[in-house]
């Protein structure tokens, strides 16, 4: 990809729904998809002289996310409102927390083409969710509808230094943020439920005069829905300030930040009116609430059971598996058990490349096509291990062992059995295979010209006639290497 | 027959002497007789007071187990949550909500087997010193119906002192159940700050607010304060401590008591005869033995002034929710949203409520939120800090508790101000967070009545309420009743 004329610099504000039973302050179900309005209390709804009480549960899943994305967990912390009027914020304030967050300073690590880089984080911190509405958004003039299901859900709110200097950054940064999550089941982070939520900020830096780097103004992108359209949202508004600063000029701090709304069908980011002033969210501390200290011994027991995070698990993929950095990218970006059952197979099979072929390719489609999780996946690591042990005994080709594979599955039986039940009998005898080499050189007398004359692909013509004779059966390198020698003596 | 106390009503009922039924239907009808003048309810619940009670007879006569207050008629300021009955806080935006919960101490006056009679007047959400500021009604002081009876929790006092009711509950924010307690001449306490629950008290200003009991004695306000005080896990300001069995030891005097008298407490604006009536109580717990040590709090000067930042700071954020979207009034016509809630809220709150939402909103704003807010924490913290050097002298701190007898109906309405300082000497006991009460002791030479106000350590209920009771047993104050 061509050099851009600038750089860009992105920092995104993500908000991912925890995975508690219960609301942040009430016992409401947190379960999505009810009826709307049906999980409500007086205390979600804010009906008058209720008072709310904190979900000790979400502040462990919050602190174990804290402490997994490498932040400092304060000891002490408080909770604070923020006041604003909207209809599905029922006491048109949020509780939420403003200058003594429970975390901050961490990192994310994430992939990029040049290595492993770390995503600083500014904070993480907890606040309530506030309802969902429902505009008539024909314009029909109907009323609004506001559903209270989702006000009081623990949201944990995590801002990310601007450290992100490209479109597939950001993607990266919040696949690895989602992969994390999930593995310790402290967010589903589905951005289809809104579980995961996610805007942008965004701007540029282009050279201008003698070395000196200027600052378009910053906008912060929303709607937002999918990874993908956070990828080219960052592409096209980057692009679009640019082509902005050629004709106005403007830079940062000249103009107020303002907000635009991504058009995924269009593919266009639509400026919303600049507001000269933020919003004055009045924040006080919530005099209905107590002030949290962290009990040392409590966080020590969360740090012990978040046992080992994917960047950690890259690293040790590659190191003790000789994997390369992809490899071990593609097991690890599947999950803890996905990478349980990667190497339950090596240790079997003691191939580990072979076991993330394997893995990586055919049962990975299995999965997907199957619409399964490993843990659903009807094969024993032990059976995958044999398959492998017994592939590399027979010298059965990738083709004929992915036939065996589906045998495996069609009966449940073992490979040797799998491998006898489909009549396939190696042709291993390098006398039989030297003969059939040269029976197929004989009647390919072009192809073995045109390899003479320099044109090497050609062979391939005459390897395919023998591995048509052979029916499949014969070890492939072994085939070349007997070809390639036979050729030389022609 | 309505002027004895619960006390004595509990061993009258225990003794068959009398029925909860035919007590309630006597209160009942002091109501019908009195209130008309005295405007201390808003409503009464004369069908379900009575089934109430006849359940209570019933239970009584099968031999079980009844609670603490078994029978006995009590009213509730309109600031607490009754379910299935109107709530409306003294105003028009919650008109007809009913809420479906009951407060805590709803319940726990439920469990202690409790006659509710109805809901008492109040000043709009809390707000007021004098029971005006009701969208409903003005309640009349029953020692002189020309006056006002103190606030915000004016009705429940009106209703003690008429005799409508022996017992009712109150709230306390800057004084409003202390002030109102003086004026009509009846005990009023707040307890300490966590002491007893506000789940369900609707909120006025949160790290403030406190809901306290009124009654003719200090025995009967133990007897109450027992039955709602507690720990409960939806209050999480709520203090988990034991509740110590206050009528057990309220016969007991405090002796050695050493007395703080504040010379803040004594300055500029305390009217003569007022301060002449506390210094005949001072003599009186001398003459008990008691020593008065002279203290200073020289944080009080500015304790109206942190009152006012704090409160309606707090105040600004818990009336937001009122805004016609989901509950209680909604404007007739608007033409948006925005609209909606402001012709919503302009319609149906009132002065003094839109002053309190105002000012709170300013303290906060981004600019002057460090001038006042966080200046007005300083100053709480200093106004605290004042106490506890104080406490470490003396027992218990007495004064008056309102710098005047109660003022006429009107009098002070045209200047807010001047009616925030009615709660110059109630005020700090708030921001400190400490235990109060006011006990009558004695009446200007107009016949109306002053209030002794006494304030202790945090919970140190059990004492004050012993100190208290030390200075009934030597006075008859608390016997009077107003002729009506």
């Amino acid at each position: 990809m061509p050099d851009l004329p600038y750089r860009i610099v992105i920092g995104l504000e993500v908000h991912v729904q925890l995975l508690t039973q219960t609301k942040l302050f009430c016992g409401c179900s947190t379960q999505f998809g009810l009826p709307p309005n049906s999980a409500t209390c007086p205390v979600c709804t804010g009906m008058p002289g209720v008072l709310p009480v904190m979900n000790r549960h979400a502040l462990e899943l919050a602190v174990k996310a804290a402490l997994a994305l490498n932040c400092q967990i304060a000891s002490f912390t408080k909770w604070d409102r923020k006041n604003y009027y909207y209809p599905d914020l029922p006491k048109n304030y949020q509780i939420s927390q403003y200058d003594l967050p429970f975390s901050r300073e961490g990192w994310l690590e994430i992939e990029t083409s040049a290595g492993p880089k770390r995503i600083g984080i500014i904070r993480v911190h907890l606040e309530e969710d506030a309802g969902k509405m429902l505009h008539d958004e024909q314009g029909g003039g109907r009323e609004s509808l506001v559903d209270l299901n989702r006000t009081g859900t623990p949201l944990l709110e995590i801002v990310s230094k601007p450290e992100l200097a490209s479109p597939e950054e950001a993607k990266a940064y919040l696949e690895e943020l989602r992969l994390l999550l999930r593995e310790l089941e402290i967010s589903d982070c589905e951005m289809q439920e809104g579980s995961l939520r996610c805007d942008a900020n965004i701007n540029i830096h282009l050279p201008q005069g003698e070395g000196q780097l200027v600052a378009t103004p910053i906008i912060e992108v929303k709607n937002l829905n999918s990874f993908r359209a956070v990828e080219r949202a960052m592409k096209y508004e980057a692009q679009r300030q640019y082509e902005e600063f050629q004709r106005t000029g403007k830079k940062l701090g000249e103009v107020a930040k303002a907000t635009a709304g991504w058009d995924d069908a269009r593919g266009v980011t639509v400026i919303q009116r600049r507001k000269e002033e933020a919003a004055d969210y009045r924040y006080f501390p919530e005099p209905d609430l107590v002030p949290v200290t962290v009990d040392p011994a409590w966080l020590e027991r969360i740090r012990a059971g978040l046992g080992e995070l994917p960047a950690a698990q890259r690293q040790r993929l590659q190191k003790q598996y000789a994997l390369s950095a992809y490899d071990a990218d593609v097991i690890t970006g599947q999950g803890r058990a996905f990478v349980r059952y990667f190497e339950e197979v090596a240790g079997r099979c003691q191939d580990p490349k072979e076991a993330c072929n394997w893995l990586s390719n055919e049962i990975l489609q299995m999965l997907n096509e199957r619409k399964i999780a490993i843990q659903a996946f009807p094969l024993a690591a032990e059976a995958l291990a044999e398959l492998i042990r017994e592939t590399k005994a027979t010298g059965l080709n990738k083709q004929r062992a992915r036939e065996v594979l589906a045998r495996m599955l069609e009966t449940g039986s073992p490979a040797k059995q799998a491998i006898h039940d489909l009549g396939f009998k190696v042709v291993a005898d390098e006398g039989q295979l030297v003969e059939i080499v040269r029976r197929a050189m004989a009647a390919n007398p072009k192809a073995v010209a045109d390899y003479k004359k320099g044109k090497t692909k050609a062979a391939d013509a005459i390897k395919g006639a023998v591995m048509r004779e052979t029916k499949g059966m014969a070890k492939t390198e072994v085939v070349q290497q007997l070809l390639l020698q036979e050729l030389q003596k022609a | 027959m309505s002027e004895r106390t619960a006390v004595e009503y509990l061993t009258l009922l225990d003794r068959g002497e009398l029925t909860s039924e035919s007590l309630t239907e006597q209160f009942l009808q002091t109501i019908r007789n009195r209130d008309p003048k005295v405007q201390a309810f808003l409503h009464v619940d004369e069908s379900g007071a009575l089934e109430q009670a006849r359940l209570v007879d019933m239970r009584r006569k099968r031999g079980e187990p009844l609670g603490t207050l078994a029978g006995i008629p009590i009213a509730i300021k309109d600031v607490l949550c009754t379910a299935g009955q109107r709530t409306t806080c003294g105003s028009k935006i919650l008109q007809n909500f009913v809420p479906p919960y009951d407060a805590h101490v709803i319940t726990r006056l439920k469990q202690a087997d409790a006659v509710i009679l109805g809901k008492t007047n109040l000043d709009e959400f809390a707000m007021g010193s004098s029971t005006e500021n009701s969208a409903y009604q003005v309640t009349r002081n029953p020692w002189n119906l020309e006056r006002i009876p103190g606030g915000s929790s004016g009705g429940s006092a009106a209703a003690v002192a008429a005799c409508e009711v022996p017992l009712a509950l109150g709230s306390d924010t800057g004084g409003s159940v202390r002030q109102p307690a003086s004026l009509c001449g009846v005990a009023g306490m707040k307890p300490t700050y966590g002491r007893v629950s506000r789940f369900g008290l609707i909120a006025y200003a949160s790290s403030l607010d406190q809901i306290g009991p009124f009654a003719h004695t200090v025995t009967d306000l133990a007897l109450l304060l027992e039955a709602i005080a507690g720990h409960d896990p939806r209050d999480s300001t709520s203090v988990d401590k034991a509740v110590p069995p206050y009528r057990q030891t309220i016969e007991q005097p405090v002796r050695p008591l050493r007395i703080g008298v504040a010379k803040e407490h004594f300055g500029k604006g305390l009217d003569a005869e007022v301060e002449q009536s506390i210094r005949a109580a001072l003599k009186i717990y001398e003459q008990l033995g008691a020593t008065l040590k002279p203290i200073s709090l020289p944080t009080s000067p500015f304790a109206v002034a942190a009152y006012y930042v704090v409160a309606t700071a707090e105040a600004s954020s818990n009336l937001a929710r009122y805004d016609g979207v989901h509950y209680g009034y909604r404007a007739a016509s608007f033409e948006n949203l925005i609209d909606m809630v402001c012709r919503t809220r302009g319609e149906a709150f009132g002065q003094e409520v839109k002053r309190r939402i105002m000012l709170g909103t300013y303290v906060l704003s981004s600019g002057y939120k460090d001038a006042y807010y966080v200046k007005a924490l300083e100053v709480r913290r200093l106004i605290k800090e004042d106490f506890d050097r104080a406490f470490t002298e003396c027992d218990v701190i007495m004064g008056p508790t309102s710098p005047t007898a109660a003022f006429r109906v009107g009098e002070r309405t045209a200047d807010p101000l001047a009616m925030y300082l009615s709660d110059i000497y109630t005020i700090s006991c708030n921001l400190a967070g400490l235990p109060g009460i006011s006990i009558p002791c004695g009446f200007t030479k107009d016949g109306l009545p002053i209030g002794l106000q006494i304030l202790a350590p945090p919970f140190e209920e059990e004492k004050l309420l012993r100190v208290c009771r030390m200075y009934e047993q030597e006075t008859d104050w608390h016997t009077k009743r107003p002729k009506l």
